[in-house]
């Protein structure tokens, strides 16, 4: 156990608190969301904002929550007139110097300004008549562009870059009503992790170029996912419009990315909108339906032996691993991937987080079910196995005397020749899960349709093993994984349901779940 | 000697005994004056004696705030497992005050001596004087005593920076003042955590005001006792305070009185009085953030801690500010406004905002375009800025704006009723 637990009241509500807490992060635990700016639990407290000024018996004035720790018998009111007083005054200053620019507003629908001003502010300004301070839209860096006559001085920006990234190249600049955020006149926001600013922003002022004007934040749909950048595995929200991915920003997952995410992976998703898939499975390059092609490569699987390689894409969810690796199971098998790398990139400011060199979000995962990494051995070996299957690999330059089984979303070059080739979902079409490269198995979840026939992997394999086999075929994502964790030591103890939406470690077992 | 004005009987000079006399500013000169003589006594107490001395004695903060000084000193860790800091405020930023700029010219000695007792004191072996950008003089005589006391070998081993500001009036806040030296930008730090436990470069910190360290020596030297029975009014302030008078008396300058003098024969015998045919109207007893005394008030104000706060006001770094009948007040509250909103660090929302704010509403009152809601909203606005942020400046520009509306509202009036020629404020 940690140290003894405070206790204190929170508009009436009983809260225990480990030591230490913060009064605006025990109010949550009440339910109370103490309206803030400045204050974000990923930065150093600053306290400049005073939005959160609560009420606490026997101070003599009211406290900022963001920088009061609690105490014991602490009795704390957010609503009493005086704090609701004071944090409408904080509104209406605000306001002053703000653009009632809404409607051209990108962060407009999810500006904590907008919110908190609609919730607790006043109905109208009583700074009539005078002109508001101008200064013209900067172009920060490479995504993000500072428009300064919203920002709202929270410093926010400031803090992670200084702290977190350790590029401190902004900075309050000039004093009084005149502060604005500033740059190094030599520098650029171009550190790997700076678009972070945009989302930490709690206005309209830090926007990104890659989404400007893209959509109005009410019509965007919200998914949780795994970024596919690297190998850290990332969790990131996908922002979807019309069944468009349109934006990826970071989920919180204090155990893997804490708030951030980098901007290679922030920016690597116009892939999974790309409009040439294939959307309907070839037999010998002729469409047809999936009840054909199905019982085709059932027919290929079942009259062949000797050997056959599975080349997958490392972005492949771990059940379709599993699944491919069973449906081969009669065979010699070999299994590999190939991994694309890049520069690794590290928050300083934050341990363990970096963009990995291993642009690979299931290279791990695939390592755990026995694929291998050299695939260079394993296309020597195509050439004289029976069958080879491929996952989504489209830079296999695959020569083989066997049969090839194509799964994948586009169709390459080097697919042409497949026997049968099976449209299937990518990540924001399908359910699934990846294995980051510290071993914890996390969960992605089905942001958009897959284009026309296109199934998901697990499906297609599940399918083909219960032809091939017999094998009572999964109804889903879950039942998939369900099977892996089962039957692989790896994964045992792991249920779909228990990873929920923040993941577990492949060391968790059963008994320490509870 | 009441510099630069003869001394007034009713004056008791201990700080500014020696104002005005180039020789005291010298090693050997002030040696001969009884220099350094508390400093040696120092050496031979322990720390807390030191402190217990200064405690006894009542002696409280110049600098403002008026907090007891040997308390100050007691915060600060016993037994000591960090480097600890002095640092002297010197940044004298207060519109209306000059009392430490006349210390440091004339003995610039009583400083570095009382700064060492300080050092001891609280255990400290690295101290630095922030002194205030524009003190250009005061900067280059300080410079020249702590060489020529360096040279003299009576540091001890202690070392003590000069540091200069830059020209903002919040790096005399304290917490801005140990980020100032730390080389960032000087905005004041949320408290807690207290200087005494996580002051500048995050060690154990204690700031001092220049006139209260130059205080130090004669303590020490005199006594608790002896400094303890300075006191014309209420026992709680102790000692002599230095009063810069400046605006419509005779004889501006700066005055040396017993804790507890009455306001009234400062302005009216010391300084002379008001110019010919011309009235007292207000006073603002403590530095330009305190709140403005009318005539009445003024009269019957003992300046000491207690007596300010009775008038509903603060004896703050006593610099006192005199309007004669001839005083615009609404001008002249704008103008103090208008420095606020300028020297704003633009950390809280309240201050960046809300001193901008006050002064465009004052200016429009000076051009004759003002509402009588404005008033209200001034008052709301001000008790918006009131108790809610980092530091007091925002406050400080509160407390003229109120003060100024509750007691000339009519002045206020009469620029929004067009009874008076509108001002082109620039």
């Amino acid at each position: 156990m940690p140290d003894e637990l405070i206790n204190l009241t929170i508009d009436d509500v009983p809260v225990s608190v480990p030591q230490g807490t913060l009064v605006i992060e025990a109010a949550k635990q009440a339910g109370v969301l103490v309206p803030h700016y400045c204050y974000h639990p990923g930065l150093a407290v600053a306290g400049v904002c005073r939005m959160c000024l609560v009420e606490v018996e026997k101070a003599p004035k009211l406290q900022i929550a963001c920088a009061t720790t609690v105490a014991e018998g602490m009795v704390v009111r957010t609503q009493s007139e005086q704090a609701k007083q004071a944090r409408m005054g904080v509104l209406e200053l605000l306001l002053i110097n703000h653009p009632l620019d809404c409607p051209i507003c990108d962060q407009a629908g999810e500006c904590e300004l907008q919110d908190f001003v609609f919730q607790e502010g006043r109905p109208g300004t009583r700074y009539a008549e005078y002109s508001k301070r101008f200064n013209p839209v900067e172009d920060f860096g490479p995504d993000v562009l500072y428009v300064p006559n919203r920002c709202i001085l929270c410093t926010r920006c400031v803090r992670f870059m200084e702290d977190l990234a350790g590029e401190p190249v902004i900075n309050v600049s000039e004093r009084g009503d005149r502060a604005y955020i500033g740059i190094h006149p030599n520098a650029r926001l171009d550190h790997p992790w700076a678009g972070n600013v945009v989302d930490l922003c709690p206005v309209g002022s830090l926007l990104s170029k890659d989404f400007l004007h893209k959509a109005r934040a009410w019509e965007l749909d919200k998914t949780a996912s795994i970024c596919t950048g690297c190998s850290q595995g990332c969790n990131v929200t996908l922002d979807t419009r019309e069944n468009v991915v349109v934006r990826v920003r970071p989920r919180p997952n204090l155990q893997v990315n804490r708030y951030f995410i980098c901007d290679h992976g922030r920016l690597n998703y116009r892939w999974m909108n790309r409009g040439d898939r294939i959307e309907a499975p070839l037999v010998r390059r002729h469409a047809t339906d999936w009840d054909e092609a199905l019982s085709r490569a059932a027919t290929v699987l079942r009259g062949a032996g000797g050997k056959a390689v599975a080349l997958v894409s490392p972005r492949t969810s771990t059940e379709a691993l599993f699944l491919a690796r069973r449906l081969l199971a009669r065979f010699e098998w070999t299994g590999a991937f190939q991994v694309v790398m890049g520069d690794e990139a590290p928050l300083p400011g934050v341990p363990d987080l970096a963009l990995r060199a291993e642009r690979a979000p299931n290279a791990r995962g695939a390592e755990l079910l026995g694929y291998s990494r050299d695939y260079a051995a394993a296309l020597e070996t195509s050439r004289t196995a029976a069958v080879v299957l491929v996952i989504d690999e489209p830079d296999a330059a695959i020569e083989t005397a066997g049969t090839l089984l194509y799964l994948g979303t586009v169709l390459p070059e080097s697919a042409h020749g497949a026997e049968v080739v099976l449209p299937i979902a990518n990540v924001a079409e399908e359910d699934g899960t990846y294995v980051n490269r510290d071993g914890r198995v996390q969960r992605y979840f089905q942001a958009k349709p897959a284009p026309g026939m296109a199934r998901p992997a697990w499906w297609v394999l599940s399918e083909l093993l219960a032809q091939v086999d017999g094998a009572e075929h999964c109804a889903s994502a879950a039942e998939a994984f369900d099977a892996l964790a089962g039957s692989t030591d790896a994964f045992q103890g792991l249920s779909y349901a228990g990873l929920g939406a923040a993941g577990q470690g492949i060391t968790a077992k059963a008994g320490a779940r509870a | 000697m009441g510099y630069p004005h003869k001394p007034h009987a009713k004056e008791t000079a201990l700080l500014s005994k020696h104002f005005g006399d180039p020789d005291a500013r010298t090693y050997k000169g002030w040696a001969k004056r009884g220099g350094y003589e508390a400093w040696k006594q120092a050496q031979t107490m322990a720390p807390a004696a030191i402190t217990d001395v200064v405690k006894e004695s009542g002696l409280r903060g110049r600098g403002g705030a008026g907090f007891p000084t040997g308390l100050k000193w007691s915060f600060m860790p016993k037994e000591k497992k960090k480097p600890h800091y002095l640092c002297v405020n010197a940044d004298e930023s207060e519109p209306g005050t000059f009392k430490d700029r006349e210390i440091m010219r004339w003995t610039p000695h009583a400083l570095l001596e009382g700064t060492l007792i300080a050092m001891r004191a609280i255990q400290a072996e690295v101290g630095y004087i922030y002194i205030r950008g524009e003190f250009t003089e005061p900067y280059a005589i300080m410079e020249q005593a702590l060489a020529e006391a360096t040279k003299a070998g009576v540091l001890g081993g202690h070392k003590i920076h000069l540091h200069r500001g830059a020209g903002a009036y919040i790096c005399g806040e304290e917490t801005a003042m140990m980020n100032s030296i730390e080389g960032k930008r000087g905005n004041p730090r949320i408290k807690p955590p207290f200087p005494a436990a996580f002051g500048v470069f995050g060690m154990p910190t204690t700031i001092n005001n220049v006139e209260t360290l130059a205080a130090v020596p004669h303590i020490l030297r005199q006594g608790a006792a002896w400094y303890k029975a300075m006191s014309l009014s209420n026992p709680k302030s102790t000692g002599t305070k230095l009063f810069s008078v400046c605006g419509h008396v005779r004889l501006p300058g700066n005055y040396e009185v017993t804790m507890g003098f009455p306001l009234k024969d400062l302005l009216h015998e010391l300084c002379g009085g008001m110019r010919p045919g011309r009235t007292l109207k207000a006073c603002i007893p403590g530095g330009s953030s305190v709140p403005i005394l009318n005539r009445e008030e003024s009269e019957g104000c003992l300046l000491d801690y207690e007596g300010c706060v009775e008038k509903g006001t603060m004896l703050g770094s006593g610099g006192v500010i005199v309007f004669d009948d001839s005083a615009d007040m609404v001008y002249q509250i704008m103008r103090l406004a208008r420095f606020y909103a300028h020297e704003s660090c633009a950390q809280c929302t309240q201050c960046r905002e809300g001193t901008a704010w006050t002064t465009k509403i004052l200016e429009r009152i000076l051009a004759g375009q003002g509402k009588m809601a404005d008033l209200d909203l001034l008052l709301d606005l001000s008790d918006n800025m009131t108790g809610k942020t980092i530091c007091v400046l925002s406050d400080s520009c509160a407390a003229p704006v109120v003060s100024g509306i509750k007691k000339f509202r009519t002045e206020f009036e009469d620029y929004i009723a067009g009874r008076k020629q509108p001002v082109m404020v620039a």
